[in-house]
């Protein structure tokens, strides 16, 4: 017997949903910069490791030196010279090392190349790192300043100089952070960015009254980002400067430079 | 805006310091078909790609995409073009879904992210962090980031590269669909099965430069000569079998009874040499025409050395 002839099968190319038939186009800036942000912060607030860096640490520091009298803090309660301190570290652990590692990392995973191809454009990227920078900040100073209240902290000065110092030392730090992110590998960002942050919370007035040191070392290490931002915070919070004019000075000069050479040097891939 | 190729790379030259990494390459991309690069590592492959997604500058010759320049028309280009590079890409702790979705939040009207995870086989590991994900899974990922956007053109430096059969096939699928939607697709590859599958046309590139192009059939017919084989009793007289076949034709009996005809093996050739055989009473076992497969004529022209 003759089987029955089939009809021939469908050709086997795709069924043409027209599901992918091209409709170019951007989503409005503000939207992605707005996602970018959320997904950076998202992204270190999953880390383990930064979260130590940033949160962890300066709240046991703040703790422990607090309670326990380790540091000769000078006169007065040992929480009003440490808090602005650590609020310096704060920032120095935000906007310097975690973002350093991090964007080290993104450029050696190629996660900065992709983006380059992506529709965000470049400026916008850095505006999401801002502001997930920022945004951390916020969260830091929340807890941190609750934190120090519950230690019977007692606050002076203006608020606006506060945040004036913060975020110069923010823009002074994220300049320093991305120009050794954009220029090392990641290794050795990952290892310096963390040496640093060592290097100045012991040597930048953050837990250490800076009048430890001898007079010629004091010269040099208050010029340091890190000094004038907890030097200026201190003046204000501790001892009701009005705006620390000095210190600003010191924390925009390094914003300059730091930020001209992460322009400069920084490389994507 | 109106373009007569996707792609127009002429006369390329792109350095890394000493070396040069593509010298002198042309090559076109027609509008709305599949291109696959070939290549042997270090031929250049992925340095023309990268040109043409704006990542290199050019150190002599020009290359249009869409009939923009990459480099400085990039950001007119970038919404317009979809990118899958060779590896990573992608933040170590994003889960996958989430960043298919950030993605696809950066175009005006993307692809449901939904629907590329379950075509992609992507729904098991949808909250896994892309760090954890296996190698063939972050290259889905990755193809997914690079379609999910609507481009007009898609550019995928070895898709397929570490993917198991079922997942190749999924992509090849993939490619499929978007051809058939009107979607150029450029791609690089090492398999020349792949090239077969999808392309519409074909690019070899070796030493930084195209040495070949055309569709997958005129490259494998174009060229050198096809074989017949067939096995017969032992020690049949060649001499007088050649001397009924055209000149150029060669045969010969490559183990007792095993025998092997090279030339232009076409209807008149293979009637000759089984009228022959009739003459002869040799019946022609396992007689079969052998047509040079695309990686034949790759290893011809690339020749069979090891690449670094």
């Amino acid at each position: 017997m003759i089987p029955p002839v089939t009809p021939p099968a469908p050709a086997t190319a795709a069924p043409g949903t027209g599901a992918f038939a091209p409709v170019p186009g951007t989503a409005p800036l503000p939207r992605m910069i707005r996602a970018q942000a959320l997904l950076e912060t998202r992204m270190l607030l999953r880390n383990g490791e930064q979260l130590l860096l940033t949160v962890v640490i300066p709240a046991l520091l703040l703790v422990l030196f607090s309670a326990v009298d380790i540091v000769d803090t000078g006169a007065g309660k040992s929480v009003d010279f440490l808090t602005p301190g650590i609020l310096a570290l704060a920032v120095l652990s935000t906007a310097f090392t975690g973002q350093a590692i991090a964007t080290g990392f993104e450029r050696r995973y190629g996660v900065l190349k992709r983006l380059g191809a992506s529709p965000l454009p470049r400026w916008a990227l850095m505006t999401a790192k801002t502001c997930s920078v920022l945004v951390t900040e916020a969260l830091q100073v929340l807890l941190l300043v609750a934190i120090a209240f519950a230690l019977g902290w007692s606050p002076h000065g203006n608020p606006l100089s506060v945040l004036l110092l913060l975020l110069l030392g923010t823009a002074a730090f994220s300049g320093l952070g991305l120009l050794m992110a954009g220029t090392l590998k990641a290794e050795a960002t990952l290892a310096a960015a963390n040496l640093v942050f060592l290097l100045l919370l012991v040597a930048g007035g953050v837990i250490v009254p800076m009048d430890k040191f001898s007079s010629g070392v004091q010269a040099v290490l208050k010029l340091l980002p890190i000094s004038a931002l907890s030097d200026g915070l201190r003046d204000v919070l501790q001892h009701g400067a009005g705006v620390p004019w000095g210190d600003l000075g010191i924390l925009a000069v390094w914003a300059v430079v730091g930020l001209a050479a992460a322009a400069r040097f920084f490389r994507w891939e | 805006m109106r373009y007569e190729s996707a792609v127009e790379v002429t006369s390329l030259v792109k350095r890394y310091g000493a070396k040069t990494a593509v010298d002198g390459l042309s090559l076109t991309v027609a509008a709305g078909g599949v291109t696959a690069v070939l290549g042997p590592n270090g031929a250049g492959k992925t340095t023309t790609i990268e040109v043409c997604e704006g990542y290199r500058r050019p150190d002599a010759g020009t290359a249009r995409v869409l009939g923009l320049d990459p480099v400085t028309e990039g950001a007119r280009l970038r919404p317009r073009i979809g990118v899958m590079l060779q590896s990573g890409g992608v933040y170590p702790g994003a889960r996958a879904e989430e960043m298919l979705r950030h993605t696809a939040g950066m175009y005006a009207d993307p692809v449901d992210p939904d629907v590329l995870i379950e075509r992609l086989g992507l729904q098991s590991c949808g909250r896994t962090a892309y760090r954890r994900l296996s190698g063939g899974q972050q290259q889905r990922l990755a193809l997914a980031m690079a379609v999910v956007g609507r481009p007009e053109l898609v550019f995928l430096d070895e898709p397929t590269a570490g993917l198991d059969p079922q997942a190749r096939h999924a992509t090849w699928d993939l490619v499929r669909e978007l051809r058939t939607d009107g979607v150029t697709v450029v791609l690089t590859t090492h398999f020349m099965e792949e090239a077969e599958q999808l392309a519409d046309d074909v690019v070899i590139i070796d030493g930084g430069r195209a040495i070949a192009t055309g569709s997958p059939e005129e490259l494998c017919r174009g060229g050198a000569e096809n074989t017949l084989r067939f096995t017969g009793r032992p020690g049949l007289d060649l001499v007088s079998l050649l001397n009924a076949l055209p000149a150029d034709t060669v045969a010969a009996e490559l183990s007792p009874g095993s025998y092997r005809i090279e030339g232009r093996v076409d209807p008149q050739l293979l009637a000759t040499v089984t009228s022959w055989c009739a003459q002869h009473g040799v019946m022609p076992d396992h007689l079969a025409v052998e047509r040079r497969t695309l990686e034949d004529v790759f290893l011809e022209l690339t020749g069979r050395e090891l690449r670094a």
